[in-house]
């Protein structure tokens, strides 16, 4: 009897302990799972695409209406950030092909494929919807599939284009604009961490900017180098001709003119 | 040898189920008797702004004092300017154990803290410690009495029970009118705004010349009502329709025939370019000040962005154009009993291992409750103070009565949205709170977003449509997951893994005292 009974609380102990074992905070795990993550719900979208949606051209994706469905060809340039949006893994992109740029907007998108397939250059296939905020164009709720193809596009260097209604024509591309004087240097927040808002003066008018903190934050080499930028220096600055209630250039990198 | 092996197994089961019990447990938050002012303590505070380094400045000016007053804490500042990036990252650091002190935050998301054990402090008996509880002895500031904290605004932060966040500033929304346009069109402003009116001036603003530009504003753009926050939105419609959203208990009833009837009613201004939201169109207000809105339903702590002569501009200034803004309630559907969102942000106090460093997050979150913080932080915006005792200060009082003597401090927009909140407290109201209320505000708020986008793309918006939204809101936001709660919070059936794990320490014990029972019988008969 003795040894049933210690065998008894052995065995109990030894499931006691497998119990504690697996015990690890279910209770704010399950939450974090019910309203803010999931990922494993992100369906793959590779196959979700549609592959006999006709492919438009820039010029018919920008003759396209708003709120209509679009097929775009393009190749990932930059990436803002992946987060999960209702428990759904979303991407927000910038992307270039040989005749214009997408900007795109939450794709839905595992954290597997953001970190390695829609690496700088990889080819894809998107179709979404045609949307406008504040002024910026971008394609919204999204589907992709990953296509064989390389493209980086170079910077065009739009200068001369500021100030003009043509610039709008390159929206969302990796453009530079040299020779700009710094006229003010303005952190979100009063402080280094978030965005910092750039203006930039060319030829008598200014020109608002932005380092993206998305895009570069704070632990990059341009956060830091546009953070101790001083009024007066003049500088080449690259970055993607994004547009909010105007053109709002994303940095990406700057130089000091020579 | 026999008797000490048992024992040994005894003394193991006893150690196993006290560990297994203890096994990341938090300690229960307790009161020190003292403050003990030796001891170097650094703390955090994660904080909310709205893009506003005015704000971003009082708050490092309130730890700057609070740290005058007591050498031996340091706070630390994280500055964000969106309520659910701080929820998102609260969330993922509640499983680490690395959570803030303290928060700026919502009673919903605080509902949803609360599932992990002992996370958020309970302040109920923080509130009337006579030492360091508010008005207590101790401090070493004037902080208000519990009386003077505004009834409706503590009361949004009792939830399960118990306090479990102490409200920092209070907003509501307002619907700042293009009064000029409206005239134009010829009509006259009611007292109180209708969904009515602002649907049938809405319409008429949408008439277009042959060129394609708009008649109202000669502009190729005119959306005549854009709503910043449609969650608050499809609530207010609701609340003020007395329909279901859900039961303080935290049942589903949002989906009902008057929700499907107010999706109707909007899909049709959709349909017309009547409306528009936040999230598809852009920010109302730099509509408005373009002259491309007539009725901006935001926020009262926006109200520095909005008008002709805003301080705070996000576009051009050659975009502006010049017209009189009225700031006026949000529209109802009984204009005699208007009914309002209360929302501003709250704090809350998160629980360590330290109950002294618990104490001393709990007496900065008292120190924003001070005269000099709450005052300035409510001029930053259409916000108000959450106390009487700054509401009915001489500093506050004047400060509401030089409306419009600037641009800036005085600018009268920002004062009118104030005094819009101050007049109208005892019509605001809460949603109820309960693990998963922020999912049903999310999903309040999308039913619109996607009656938007589905009506804009061109697709068959009917009954089978609203059935079939439904069923993907009850999905995308898990609310067949949500559990009722009767007066706790409840988390449904227990896991397997509890279930065994009670089970197993029922059978150790029921062994331990069959064991010592018959050591017992047996020791008696050798008697």
């Amino acid at each position: 009897m003795k040894k049933i009974i210690a065998m008894l609380m052995v065995a109990a102990m030894v499931f006691v302990f497998a119990a504690c074992a697996t015990t690890n905070d279910p209770e704010v795990k399950e939450t974090v799972n019910n309203d803010v993550a999931d990922t494993e719900d992100v369906a793959d979208t590779e196959e979700v695409a549609d592959d006999t949606a006709d492919v438009m051209s820039y010029d018919e994706y920008v003759a396209a209406e708003l709120d209509s469905t679009v097929t775009v060809e393009t190749y990932v340039q930059a990436k803002q950030g992946w987060w999960e949006k209702d428990g759904v893994g979303v991407a927000t992109i910038y992307t270039q092909n040989e005749e214009g740029a997408y900007f795109i907007y939450e794709m839905p998108c595992s954290e597997d494929d953001y970190n390695n397939k829609l690496v700088t250059g990889a080819k894809i296939r998107v179709t979404g919807t045609k949307a406008e905020w504040s002024g910026e164009v971008e394609i919204t709720d999204a589907t992709y599939e990953v296509l064989e193809g390389e493209f980086i596009a170079e910077a065009k260097d739009l200068t001369d284009k500021l100030g003009t209604d043509e610039l709008i024509n390159y929206q969302n591309q990796l453009a530079t604009f040299k020779g700009m004087t710094v006229e003010k240097i303005e952190y979100k927040n009063g402080e280094p961490g978030d965005d910092i808002y750039v203006t930039l003066g060319y030829n008598g008018a200014s020109y608002d900017f932005c380092v993206e903190a998305y895009l570069t934050g704070a632990d990059t080499a341009v956060y830091t180098a546009v953070g101790e930028l001083n009024e007066g220096d003049v500088i080449d600055v690259e970055g993607f001709v994004y547009w909010y209630e105007g053109v709002n250039t994303h940095i990406t990198a700057i130089n000091l003119a020579a | 040898m026999k008797r000490i092996v048992s024992l040994l197994l005894i003394i193991l089961t006893l150690l196993t189920l006290s560990s297994c019990h203890g096994a990341r447990e938090k300690k229960v938050f307790e009161i020190p008797e003292s403050f003990d002012e030796d001891k170097q303590y650094e703390i955090s505070i994660w904080a909310k702004n709205d893009t506003n380094v005015t704000q971003v400045n009082i708050y490092k000016d309130a730890i700057a004092d609070f740290e005058a007053l007591y050498p031996n804490i340091k706070v630390n500042l994280r500055l964000y300017t969106d309520y659910g990036k701080i929820y998102n990252d609260v969330i993922t650091n509640i499983s680490t154990d690395t959570t803030p002190n303290v928060c700026i935050t919502y009673p919903d998301h605080i509902a949803t803290y609360l599932t992990g054990k002992d996370t958020v402090v309970p302040l109920d008996e923080l509130f009337h410690n006579e030492k360091y509880g508010l008005g207590g002895s101790e401090l070493k500031f004037e902080s208000p009495s519990f009386d003077e904290l505004i009834p409706q605004f503590i009361g949004e932060c009792e939830f399960n029970g118990h306090y479990y966040a102490v409200p920092y500033m209070r907003s509501t929304e307002a619907c700042y009118v293009n009064k000029t346009y409206v005239e134009k069109l010829g009509y006259t402003l009611p007292e109180t705004l209708t969904w009515d009116f602002v649907w049938e001036v809405s319409e008429a603003a949408t008439a277009k010349n042959s060129d394609g530009t708009f008649k109202i504003n000669g502009q190729k753009v005119m959306i005549p009502f854009i709503y910043k926050s449609t969650d608050n939105m499809m609530i207010q419609m609701l609340k003020q329709r007395n329909a279901d959203y859900s039961t303080p208990l935290g049942e589903i009833k949002i989906f009902n025939d008057t929700t499907d009837e107010i999706l109707t009613e909007i899909a049709g201004h959709i349909d017309s370019g009547a409306f528009d939201t936040f999230k598809h169109a852009g920010y109302p207000a730099n509509f408005l000040n373009a002259g491309q809105c007539i009725f901006a339903v935001d926020s009262t702590a926006g109200a520095t962005w909005m008008g002709s002569d805003a301080p705070l501009v996000d576009i051009d200034e050659d975009k502006l154009v010049d017209f009189e803004t009225e700031v006026m309630t949000v529209p109802q559907y009984d204009p005699e009993n208007p009914v309002m969102i209360s929302q501003g942000p709250s704090m809350c106090v998160f629980n360590k291992s330290d109950s002294d460093e618990v104490l001393a997050s709990w007496l900065f979150c008292q120190f924003m409750l001070t005269n000099e913080v709450q005052i300035a932080y409510s001029q930053t915006e259409g916000y108000c103070p959450v106390t009487l005792k700054a509401q009915q200060s001489a500093e506050y009082t004047d400060y509401l009565s030089r409306a419009g003597e600037d641009n800036d401090m005085y600018y009268d927009i920002k004062l009118k949205a104030t005094r819009l909140l101050l007049d109208n407290t005892d019509n605001t109201f809460v949603t109820p709170v309960f693990n998963g209320s922020a999912s049903l505000r999310n999903a309040a708020g999308q039913l619109i977003e996607n009656v938007n986008k589905t009506v804009r793309r061109k697709e068959t918006f009917d009954d089978k449509y609203l059935d079939e939204l439904e069923a993907e809101m009850i999905s995308l936001y898990r609310l067949d997951q949500i559990t009722t709660s009767q007066g706790k919070v409840t988390l449904g059936a227990l896991p397997t893994g509890s279930v065994i794990l009670l089970s197993c320490i029922v059978i150790c014990w029921i062994g331990i005292v069959a064991y010592v029972i018959r050591e017992k019988i047996k020791a008696k008969s050798v008697k």
